[in-house]
């Protein structure tokens, strides 16, 4: 189609090139300005990959992540488990979500991190202290999407279930529940995000282990810079696989429908 | 009064030559518009009638610009169709008001060109011609789905465009209102004497309104009859020739009109 | 939707009440009977908040945190929406940043603290460009988005009226994108809110989330902690409420549910 839509485009770049182009220059920047100054605290990419390789050398690589893995796996899972169901039954009952709703809005804007003296007070510094955090981190933006998930449902589903003699069980799971999934689906892709924020800051805090601890241990013990950004680059790219292994939800067949208003 | 106007008979506006369209999605091809050849009046009412799916809406949009076609040419005014162009303009199917302006401004979406007082004239003249008096400072979603599609009608009309297309612009209405749109639209048009180019599914639509009725075929859409409609407005709709001409045009569909 | 049971008007402020007073009894007597020293009861993190109240640190400390916020943040909106609203409209050009989007994004804005303080030092700079950082990301991906999913319909109607493709960008781009701008905004200040806290904790010397580690530092003060921690609440809430008043301004009103 020659002029439907958007202006031509302004770079004529080959599309396969496209995403590598801007990638590859700033790598190779960040290379000379490197070499340019010696001498440098910062690692160029080229030591970014040394540390890389230390870190797979010495075994801690894998542990790390093993470690951040398993607290974000437990603190994001339990809050699924309870603040999804949770927070579509106070959604539905009117009376239920006038009474909570203060107390939620009060408590959901604390900062996890803010909670790190109490979850050192109760669980000490380890994983408790962490997978505590990142269910706080995780469990009030879910409880809130779920309750404006089924707000959002239209009547004519609930309407049609009532008509068919749904008992109030039947509703949520028949009716409610997967009228909600689309919304439900974009709220975890938004809490997982939250979460692998916090894990790496509760792990610069309150535990000693894990890719928030091997990012602060690297500079605290002797300014091991590659280290760090070696770190920050791992934590990217696992970032990035969870954010993508949520999106594959949003593929599966009987979630991805979504309804449009009006 | 004498309305019906062959298309010969005064100077060509709209040349459609051959046109073809094919669209390409997940690697399938369909034939949409096959060998389309049309011609409408300047100051014409055209019709164009034809099932849902069949291409209707692929050759409005082909016409005013939005979508160039595989093969063919469109020629408006002698110069062949590049884009979009002021002098033309859409009423879309999908609604085309903005939400995020009111009333008036939406009318006056086209005309930031005018100063001030000539702008504000305009719309207030506008305002008035579609019965929104009253809703000037409203938003979209404050009226209701008829007052819309007047709205969406008045900000066309506001530009002053040669020609006006109009995709199944009575569709999503009630019957009633759906009837005093059509007068409506036929009371601007007389007044006003732009060309029409008006696409519906509706064949009794198509016989009140049109000089013409282009009835197209099923996908790939071929023009399979173009049939004049020569009542003088108003029409009384259950006059002999009117029923005869709705009765003729069902039967070319294929559809006896007995439920 | 909802059930259609319709409350009261006195349910309306009693139950909300009865919710809250239950919870600080619970509070209460949890402490009473676990007979803890360590942690304070709801009387004393009232007496926490009042002492806090009178001591001059507790303005400059919310006022510190506020300052960063909005620098952090206001950077952010100036930069990430004309950024986000550009790469949404010229799709090869958002081919090229994308990947680099992608893998900066997710890492953690606090991963950045040891690379911040290098460059800044310990101080105001560090923390800013901390929650720059953790609001950028958001904010351009949101006006991407938006961009994106505006209704073809809008921007056919506007080219039809013969608008320049800048002024297409301005004048229907734009405000059709506005309501998923102003979400995305507003999930930005959540994580600005989240991430000052967390470097006030590591990078800085004031703020409420220095407040917070420093009371528990100095003399396990956990009257103050918690006493800072709802200080933390009730400010992120009053952001909150700030950013959704937007959502009912007149032009921007039509892309939100509202309910009542
Ligand atoms: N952009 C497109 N890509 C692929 N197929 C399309 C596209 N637009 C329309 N079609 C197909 O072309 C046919 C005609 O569509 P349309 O012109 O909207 O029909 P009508 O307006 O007559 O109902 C439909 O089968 C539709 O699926
Ligand atoms: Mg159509």
């Amino acid at each position: 189609m020659s002029f439907e839509e958007k202006p031509g485009a302004v770079i004529k770049v080959p599309v396969w090139l496209r995403p590598w182009l801007l990638l590859a220059v700033l790598l190779v920047l960040w290379q000379i300005a490197i070499q340019r100054h010696p001498g440098q605290l910062l690692p160029g990419p080229w030591g970014v990959v040394g540390g890389i390789a230390d870190l797979l050398r010495h075994g801690l690589l894998l542990k790390y992540v093993v470690a951040s893995l398993f607290r974000v796996t437990w603190g994001f899972g339990l809050a699924v488990i309870l603040a999804v169901p949770l927070g579509m039954v106070i959604g539905w009952y009117t009376r239920a979500e006038m009474a909570l709703n203060p107390i939620i809005q009060i408590l959901r804007p604390i900062s996890p991190l803010a909670w790190i003296p109490i979850a050192i007070l109760w669980f000490g510094v380890g994983d408790l202290s962490a997978i505590f955090l990142i269910f706080l981190g995780s469990f009030f933006p879910l409880l809130l999407t779920a309750m404006n998930a089924v707000r959002g449902v239209p009547a004519v589903y609930v309407n049609a279930g009532r008509n068919f003699g749904l008992r109030p069980i039947d509703l949520f799971v028949r009716i409610l529940y997967p009228a909600a999934v689309p919304q439900l689906i974009i709220g975890l892709r938004i809490t997982l995000g939250i979460a692998w924020l916090v894990v790496v800051a509760a792990e610069m805090i309150a535990v000693n282990s894990g890719l928030g601890f091997l990012i602060v241990d690297a500079r605290n013990a002797g300014n091991r810079y590659d280290l760090v950004v070696a770190g920050m680059v791992i934590i990217g790219l696992i970032g990035l696989l969870l954010d993508w292994g949520i999106r594959s939800l949003e593929r599966v067949k009987s979630f991805r429908w979504s309804y449009s208003e009006e | 009064m004498e309305s019906s106007v062959a298309a010969s008979a005064t100077r060509i506006a709209v040349q459609v030559e051959d046109v073809g369209m094919i669209f390409t999605r997940d690697g399938k091809q369909t034939l949409v518009l096959d060998n389309i050849n049309l011609e409408v009046g300047e100051g014409e009412f055209v019709c164009l009638l034809g099932p849902s799916g069949c291409g209707k809406s692929t050759l409005l949009n082909i016409m005013a610009g939005f979508l160039s076609p595989t093969s063919g040419t469109v020629r408006v005014g002698g110069e062949v169709v590049q884009g979009p162009d002021p002098r033309r303009i859409v009423v879309f199917q999908e609604r085309g008001v903005f939400p995020w302006l009111t009333v008036e401004e939406n009318i006056g979406f086209g005309l930031a060109a005018l100063d001030r007082k000539e702008r504000q004239h305009r719309i207030n003249h506008y305002v008035g011609m579609v019965g929104l008096k009253g809703f000037e400072n409203s938003y979209p979603s404050d009226l209701s789905g008829g007052m819309k599609q007047r709205l969406e009608v008045a900000r066309a009309l506001a530009v002053n465009p040669d020609m006006l297309l109009l995709d199944e612009p009575f569709g999503a209405l009630d019957s009633i209102t759906r009837l005093t749109m059509r007068r409506e639209l036929l009371r601007i048009w007389e007044a006003e004497r732009k060309t029409i180019l008006f696409v519906t599914h509706d064949i009794d639509e198509a016989v009140q309104l049109a000089d013409r009725v282009v009835v197209m075929s099923a996908r790939p859409a071929t023009i399979q009859q173009i049939v004049t409609i020569d009542i003088p407005h108003p029409r009384d709709l259950s006059s002999p020739r009117y029923l005869e001409l709705r009765d003729g045009i069902f039967q070319q569909i294929g559809l006896a009109h007995h439920v | 939707m909802n059930s259609l049971a319709t409350p009261a008007r006195w349910e309306r402020i009693v139950l909300p009440l009865l919710v809250l007073l239950a919870c600080l009894a619970l509070w209460y007597f949890s402490v009473r009977w676990t007979k803890t020293r360590v942690f304070p009861s709801p009387f004393e993190v009232g007496k926490g908040i009042k002492e806090l109240m009178h001591k001059q640190v507790l303005w400059g400390d919310i006022i510190d945190s506020l300052r960063r916020v909005a620098i952090g943040f206001g950077t952010a909106a100036i930069l990430g929406v004309p950024l986000g609203l550009i790469l949404g409209w010229y799709p090869a050009a958002n081919q090229v940043v994308n990947p680099l989007l992608q893998i900066l994004r997710p890492i953690s804005p606090l991963a950045w603290i040891p690379v911040t303080i290098l460059l800044f030092g310990i101080g105001d700079h560090a923390a800013t460009s901390l929650i720059f950082l953790g609001a950028f990301f958001p904010i351009v991906v949101a006006c991407i988005d938006g961009v994106s999913n505006v209704p073809a319909v809008y921007r056919r109607a506007g080219r039809n009226f013969g608008l320049t493709p800048v002024q297409l960008l301005l004048r229907v781009v734009f405000p059709a994108a506005l309501p998923q701008i102003i979400v995305g905004l507003r999930i930005a200040l959540g994580i600005a809110w989240l991430v000052v806290v967390a470097a006030e904790m590591v990078a800085v010397d004031s703020g409420l989330g220095y407040l917070v580690i420093d009371s528990r530092n100095s003399g396990k003060r956990y009257d103050l902690v918690v006493a800072a921690m709802l200080l933390i609440g009730i400010i992120g809430l009053c952001l909150d409420l700030f950013i959704r008043s937007v959502e009912h301004f007149k032009s921007v009103r039509w892309g939100f549910r509202h309910d009542s």
